[in-house]
């Protein structure tokens, strides 16, 4: 028996022994999750910077309801793109089209948050350092290049609001639009958890019951 | 032995239910089945902790089917682009998620099904090996598990490739990639089963055939085939010791109890423990720290463009690391064809264990120092292989580049078939302790 | 021997219990399976309400618009066009309209918000067909002689006056269906959503 135990406790410790932290240094980004204010700021940031060349097609304008906003709002003033509030948040102007101007297609951000997280960060602390990282640089044809990013394609699209707010201002900014990215990756992400705590109480009365069930049953076995 | 008893047919009390009971039980074999395989099928008592991932194996198949009936009603296997440039596939995962009302539910439970399927089903086989379940006479028993084994894998694989996202697209295309490695017809073969030049929208289609027709029915074939087998002989336990050898008067075994009510009541109290690791992972962990969802796959698939760092899913990783372990030329035969050799020969070689093992007993709680040492060994170097095929080929353990993980990696490859191929010769000459003739129990 | 009644009155309770909390989780297991078969997010924006616009349509002609997939009809009609209606009630099966197949606020002689204006789901209530225009009086279309205007549906026969009433008779069994809908201005009708917010 003890080299079973040896061997199970192997099983499960073995790889955090040898996990070790690798790659570059990301700054962590700051949790939004639940902050309708700062989600509803971060909807507003993206919708002005972000969505004429990045689509989230994978959301509904109306979606956005669930951080907050009335109807009517979306409709009026954030949703320049699209006719119905049941429209997916797509960008206006073609995919094929946008190759031909940027020489690549810039991706749909639905779920870069998720896409670009890895052993030194999550997706969203990638982007909120991404989005900050931007130096000048006079050999590339923006005339922005990138240290999470070399050589990315898009210029310091946040270039205007960054001029105009202090360092730190700047950060809640970009804080509050990567929020807003992390809930569009997985808008039921809250509701999932409040769900795994119901699942995870069913359970329990289920293990309750059924362990009385199988003494009482096990009792005539000698 | 079970083949040989001829069950009573139902007799009615004469209330409606029993009527219908008795009914049916005269033109199907209902009461027979029922008895034959659970309320007089007679299992040891003696059974532990291990004994629960068989029962638990059944009920991941049943999630997963039913998920996956679900996931088919919304999925598109589609690989052409949408009017917002995503492939429709893609995208139709990200409508599963976003736009079916609990469908984000219904696909993490299928993503986390997959690796509790193989989680299970590996703690199932090493079940196997501790207590010699596949010696004489479940060697068929066993093969049958094999066979399941492969039938998961190309599940798995054939499933990971319907999200259509970049780990899909480049895992497929590796692995496809497999088959060109076979001398003379590998090229043709390789063709063949993409049916396209490259990774495309016929490989996904006929993919997603197999994934969700195909291989299911031959999956569901063999568990019956499994459990046929396994009833007809009896199961095994912790001591090895044959129940049906010795029975009382009536015929029962007397270190037996019969499945159910006993074993079904218990399983019930594992099926409970499981369901709370199971649903931890999809409620608050759904990616499984990138393990069981993989990151890069949130990326859609592009043809052209490789990730910079691929890895197949963890349960694929150890022998996947056996494939990279292979470097050299033999022969005239290139390393290639070897690393295929060697991935394939890992898998396989697990099927001829019943006639490697020559040991007088099956428990290891019998068995002498050698088989649990070479034991305790052979898991490490499982899981390190497993480890190591999730790190690029450049990895070095603590980043000493004395510890390089090619180099390790072959060294346990070696290993995990040094231990097979020489099972003959030391599970003999080890130092058993005697089988006792009935259970050991409390 | 008593002793292995209570034991067995034990069992019977825990068995209960097991079944119970099992059935209770069966059954909200089934909670998300069932639900994902209803309309997704994308058919309800797909069904969601359309915008008329009907400054363009003139005395006597008929726009057709898609809502949830289905056509939908806007006829102003003509003085002359309303005049039939009442002169039709007797051949119809449901001339006031009693069942419910239109939303409150059309249940009138009209069957419409405003008198010229009709509204209506063009979808032969027997088995699916859309009806074709007969408009005008007579047998000039190939309709009978004291023909008044409506709607034919060429599958199975049925007949509807100006108003969508089916005629009497005839395989259709209800008027064509009036959809919820309300006037944004004198010229944009809102098809599928009746009050605001809804």
């Amino acid at each position: 028996m003890r080299t079973l135990k040896f061997l199970l406790a192997a099983l499960i410790l073995a790889p955090s022994v040898v996990l070790a932290a690798e790659g570059a240094h990301l700054d962590r980004a700051p949790d939004r999750s639940g902050n309708n204010a700062a989600l509803q700021n971060g909807a507003k940031l993206f919708v002005n910077y972000c969505l004429s060349c990045h689509g989230a097609s994978a959301i509904r304008y109306n979606r956005l309801t669930e951080i907050g906003l009335k109807p009517e709002q979306i409709e009026q003033n954030l949703m320049f793109a699209a006719e119905k509030i049941g429209d997916p948040m797509a960008v206006a102007i073609h995919p094929a089209e946008a190759k031909k101007w940027f020489g690549v297609t810039p991706p749909d951000l639905s779920l870069v948050t998720r896409a670009r997280a890895s052993e030194s960060g999550s997706g969203a602390d990638w982007v909120y350092t991404y989005l900050r990282s931007f130096y000048r640089d006079a050999e590339r044809q923006t005339g922005w290049n990138n240290h999470v990013f070399a050589n990315v394609g898009m210029p310091h699209i946040l270039f205007n609001l960054q001029e105009s707010l202090s360092a730190a201002e700047y950060d809640e900014q970009v804080g509050d639009l990567v929020g807003f990215l992390t809930w569009l990756a997985e808008p039921e992400a809250e509701f999932r958890k409040r769900l795994g705590v119901g699942i995870f109480l069913f359970l329990i009365a289920l293990f309750v019951v059924s362990y009385a069930l199988k003494k009482e049953y096990w009792k005539d076995v000698h | 032995m079970m083949a040989n008893v001829v069950y009573e047919k139902y007799k009615s009390d004469g209330s409606f239910l029993g009527n219908l009971l008795e009914w049916v039980d005269a033109r199907f074999p209902a009461t027979s089945l029922w008895r034959a395989h659970l309320s007089e099928y007679y299992a040891p008592k003696n059974f532990n902790f291990w004994y629960y991932f068989g029962s638990l194996a059944l009920l991941v198949l049943v999630i997963q089917i039913v998920t996956g009936i679900f996931l088919a009603m919304n999925y598109k296997p589609d690989a052409s682009l949408n009017a917002y440039g995503v492939p429709v596939a893609f995208a139709s995962v990200s409508y599963i998620m976003n736009d079916v009302s609990f469908g984000w539910l219904i696909r993490y439970m299928h993503s986390t099904g997959a690796s509790a399927f193989f989680i299970v089903v590996y703690m199932h086989m090493f079940r196997g090996m501790l207590y010699g379940s596949y010696r004489k006479p479940r060697e068929l028993i066993w093969i049958f598990g094999i066979m399941i084994f492969l039938c998961l894998m190309a599940e798995a694989f054939m499933g990971y490739l319907l999200p259509w996202g970049q780990m899909s697209y480049w895992g497929a295309q590796v692995i496809v990639n497999l088959f060109s490695a076979i001398p003379l017809i590998g090229d043709p073969l390789s063709v063949w089963v993409r049916g396209d030049f490259v990774i495309g929208d016929s490989t996904l289609n006929r993919f997603f055939a197999l994934h969700i027709v195909a291989v299911p029915m031959v999956l569901i074939g063999l568990v019956v085939a499994h459990l046929l087998a396994l009833h007809e002989i009896g199961s095994n336990n912790p001591d090895g010791v044959e129940i049906k050898k010795l029975k009382d008067g009536k015929g029962v075994p007397l270190d037996g109890i019969p499945f159910h009510p006993y074993y079904t009541v218990k399983d019930i109290v594992g099926v409970a423990v499981f369901l709370m690791i199971f649903f931890g992972v999809v409620c608050f962990a759904p990616e499984g720290g990138g393990f069981f969802l993989e990151y890069n796959n949130f990326f859609q698939a592009d043809s052209m463009k490789t990730p910079p760092h691929i890895a197949p899913v963890w349960y694929f990783t150890p022998f996947y690391s056996m494939l990279r372990a292979m470097v050299w030329d033999f022969f005239w035969l290139d390393a290639k064809f070897w690393g295929v050799v060697a991935m394939g020969g890992g898998v396989v070689i697990l099927g001829l264990l019943p006639w490697l093992d020559r040991a007088p007993v099956k428990s290891i709680r019998y068995r002498g120092s050698i088989f649990k040492t070479l034991l305790v060994i052979f898991v490490i170097s499982f899981l390190i292989l497993g480890f190591l095929g999730t790190k690029g080929p450049e990895y070095t353990f603590f980043g000493v580049s004395w510890l390089p993980g090619t180099v390790i990696a072959q060294i346990f490859t070696v290993y995990y078939f040094l231990f097979f191929l020489t099972m003959p010769w030391w599970s003999r000459i080890d130092a058993c302790k005697p089988e006792p003739e009935r259970l050991t129990w409390k | 021997m008593s002793n292995q009644e209570k034991m067995s009155c034990e069992r019977r309770r825990l068995i209960a219990a097991t079944a119970a909390v099992g059935g209770v989780g069966a059954l909200a297991a089934a909670v998300p399976f069932v639900s994902s078969m209803l309309p997704s997010e994308r058919a309800k924006a797909a069904g969601a309400a359309v915008e008329a616009d009907i400054s363009k349509l003139e005395v006597g002609q008929m726009m057709t618009v898609e809502w949830r997939g289905k056509p939908v009809w806007i006829l102003r009609r003509s003085p002359e066009m309303l005049e039939s209606l009442a002169k039709v009630e007797g051949e119809l099966s449901d001339p006031a309209s009693e069942r419910k197949q239109q939303p409150e606020y059309c249940k009138n002689a009209t069957r419409s918000l405003k008198p010229e204006i009709m509204v209506a789901v063009g979808i032969c209530t027997h088995l699916g067909c859309s009806p074709s225009s007969k408009f005008k009086q007579g047998a000039q279309e190939g309709m009978s002689a004291d023909w008044k205007g409506g709607f034919l549906c060429p599958c199975h026969g049925s007949t509807f006056d100006l108003a969508g009433r089916v005629f009497k008779n005839k395989p259709a069994p209800d008027n064509l269906e009036v959809p919820p809908h309300r006037y944004l201005s004198d010229t944009r009708i809102l098809i599928g959503e009746d009050t605001q917010g809804a």
